[in-house]
């Protein structure tokens, strides 16, 4: 019996990301699950600029590359014109969380029929690991040298907390992909927030806590860890509005 | 008997299956592949029990499919 | 039978125009002299069956226009000069993945937030890309009501045909200032299918919307085939109104607002008895140099008349090429010039010429 097998829906290309990056196992994930709710000829994603600018080389559907931060921008006009399609953003926390942060509240409290996967990895990984906006205090990055100092760079922005206040969202939630239960956690709660746009044209936003083992300089395992451990202190994994 | 698939030419030898395999079972090859990497093996497939955490872990999917 | 007429402001009329043309989809952020747009946007939309939103910002105004435009609809924003500085980086955007919409700007002065009066002091920015990378977009400058309305209609066929963003290039005395319009009928012309729109894969391989090309001799290829759309833009769409006296001593070009009041300048002239002619631009992009050049030949000079230091002049000097004399009047900092300054400049023009 066939109890794991590859989603048809990566194509065939080797994923560009660093050896370890869990970038790859969320995208599996929503190629699994797109699969599985037989979504596919009607899905459009939007990428962002940053580590996931070529998801449209792995995703077999139809996809807009979005400028930098305007990704729910992107989408909102997407879905406005075709309100039946299932659009999806897919935003790291340089793109979401700093640049594009004004799209990201006001997409939220319009409540569009968006679902928005943030992959918070609390570094800017494609210009080789300057200072994110959910860089935890104390962390060294690129630009925060001697460690991120609330002082000097401020603190790291709860993205799930700030947006559960608003009225327009549906499904706010953060997961982690740094273990195996978690993994299993985050397709459930993805899956949850593609349905959502589906059955109840909401809005909904997933965080997802992820690795960047090159710019945290650790091994992909220790890389895991460190967002069960450490990463979490930070940014509870949980549901902040249902 | 289990048996993992693993496409050697997208593994990165990141070795986080091996890191989550319950047996213990992966282990480097010793022959890198086109792009440069020592890709994972399984020498023992028979210890394997197609737990499939090997595959929910690997950020390539460059284990393909797991049976049981 | 004479076409039904009705008062409306120019910015009203554009909104109006739209709409007819089959634009469903408009997203604008507030700005003055253009928020008769968004208004009549607010109002009609709904009423036609189509989106109007207000954006939190002219960045997410242009970002929706791009996912609206990449999954095939006709879609339009406006703003004025300091928004349109805003939006570059979408246009650009809008131009590498070659995508069709309108865009308006009712200029206004400027640098930085400089103040509402109308202006044409975003010529430059227009015409010659106005984002980064090398790009062009269609700019049409309209100088009535009434062209307000027909150049946005012509606005999203161009779009569509080239595929490309066309940009109304008015002011805010154009956009404010109200006159009879008579709408036709729009008749659209047969475009091919937007086969290339992302709206799910059903029945076909997949569309990707984009601009990235890492690999330099693909992103090289895609700048040769732009280039290419713009150059049959120059070849086809060349668009322009004249009116030149044989024998023509002074040639005032201008376009939009200017080039109205150029028109009473050249009677105020005539009535004088100087050979005066009018040229005005109605495509600033692509500009009528062809015509230029051929008149240059004969004309003994020309005067170009803009609300800027001059900027138009430049695309004027180089249609000439030394041919003849090529003189600037301009006010700026929304100062409309008045006929009787400009005839009076003229006729400095003119006396030299007759010395």
């Amino acid at each position: 019996m066939r109890v794991f097998e590859r989603p048809k829906m990566l194509k065939d290309k080797v994923f560009h990301y660093c050896p370890g990056c869990t970038h790859g196992i969320v995208h599996r994930l929503v190629a699994e699950i797109i699969e599985e709710m037989e979504i596919r000829e009607r899905t459009v994603g939007v990428c962002p600029v940053g580590c996931a600018v070529l998801a449209y080389d792995y995703l077999d559907i139809d996809m807009q590359e979005a400028s930098h931060g305007r990704a729910p921008a992107v989408a909102t006009g997407i879905k406005r014109v075709l309100p039946d399609r299932v659009v999806f953003t897919y935003q790291g926390d340089g793109d979401l969380a700093a640049i594009g942060m004004t799209e990201t509240v006001h997409t939220a409290a319009r409540g569009e029929p968006l679902t928005v996967i943030f992959i918070n990895n609390a570094i800017y990984g494609m210009t080789n690991g300057q200072m994110a906006p959910t860089t935890l205090l104390g962390q060294r990055t690129q630009t925060t040298p001697y460690g991120r100092n609330a002082a000097k760079e401020g603190y790291p922005i709860k993205v799930c907390e700030m947006l559960a206040t608003l009225d327009g969202p549906s499904y706010i939630a953060r997961v982690s992909v740094g273990s195996y239960k978690s993994i299993l956690n985050a397709r459930k709660v993805l899956r949850e927030a593609f349905r959502r746009q589906i059955e109840e044209n909401a809005y909904a936003l997933v965080e997802v806590l992820s690795t960047c083992p090159t710019n945290w300089s650790m091994k992909p395992r220790d890389a895991m860890d460190w967002i069960e451990n450490e990463m979490q202190e930070t940014f509870p994994v949980g549901i902040f509005k249902e | 008997m289990a048996e993992v698939i693993i496409d050697r030419e997208r593994c990165k030898g990141c070795l986080l299956c091996a890191s989550f395999c319950p047996k213990q079972l992966f282990t480097l090859s010793d022959k890198f592949n086109s792009s440069g990497y020592y890709p994972v093996e399984i020498k023992e497939m028979e210890k394997c029990s197609g737990c499939a955490v090997c595959a929910t872990v690997c950020p390539d999917v460059a284990i393909t499919a797991v049976d049981r | 039978m004479k076409k039904k007429q009705v008062l409306m402001k120019g910015n009203e009329a554009m909104a109006e125009g739209a709409i007819m043309a089959g634009c469903r989809y408009f997203f604008g952020y507030p700005i003055t002299p253009q928020n008769e747009v968004p208004a009549h946007m607010a109002v009609s939309m709904p009423r036609a069956g189509g989106v109007f939103i207000q954006a939190e910002s002219e960045l997410a105004a242009i970002n929706m226009v791009y996912g609206a435009a990449g999954a095939g609809a006709r879609v339009m924003t406006s703003s004025s000069s300091p928004g349109i500085s805003l939006k570059q980086e979408g246009i650009s955007y809008l131009v590498g993945a070659e995508l069709p919409c309108v865009i308006a700007n009712i200029m206004r002065g400027g640098p930085g937030l400089g103040g509402i009066q109308p202006s044409q002091s975003d010529y430059y920015q227009a015409v010659k890309g106005g984002g980064h990378g090398d790009y062009r977009l269609i700019v049409l400058a309209p100088n009535s009501v009434q062209e307000m309305a027909d150049l946005t209609m012509l606005a999203f066929d161009l779009a569509d045909i080239y595929r490309n963003p066309v940009m109304i290039l008015g002011d805010g005395n154009l956009g404010q200032m109200m006159e009879p319009v008579s709408f036709c009928k729009f008749r659209k012309r047969k475009l091919p299918p937007k086969d290339w729109a992302t709206t799910g894969t059903a029945g076909r391989s997949r569309n990707i919307v984009k601009s990235l090309y890492l690999i330099p001799e693909q992103l090289e290829a895609h700048n040769r085939k732009l280039y290419r759309k713009f150059q049959t833009m120059k070849r086809c769409e060349v668009r322009f109104e004249e009116d030149i006296p044989e024998g023509c001593e002074l040639l005032l070009t201008a376009f939009g607002t200017t080039a109205r009041i150029c028109r009473d300048v050249v009677d105020k002239l005539r009535q004088r008895g100087h050979k005066a002619g009018l040229f005005r631009p109605i495509t600033l992009f692509p500009f009528p140099e062809e015509r230029i050049k051929e008149v240059s030949s004969w004309v003994k000079a020309v005067m170009t008349v803009e609300m800027n230091m001059g900027q138009m002049v430049d695309d004027v000097r180089l249609a000439v090429e030394g041919r003849c004399p090529v003189h600037f009047y301009g006010r700026t900092g929304g100062v409309v010039p008045s006929v009787e300054e400009i005839v009076h400049e003229a006729g400095k023009i003119l006396r030299g010429i007759k010395k």
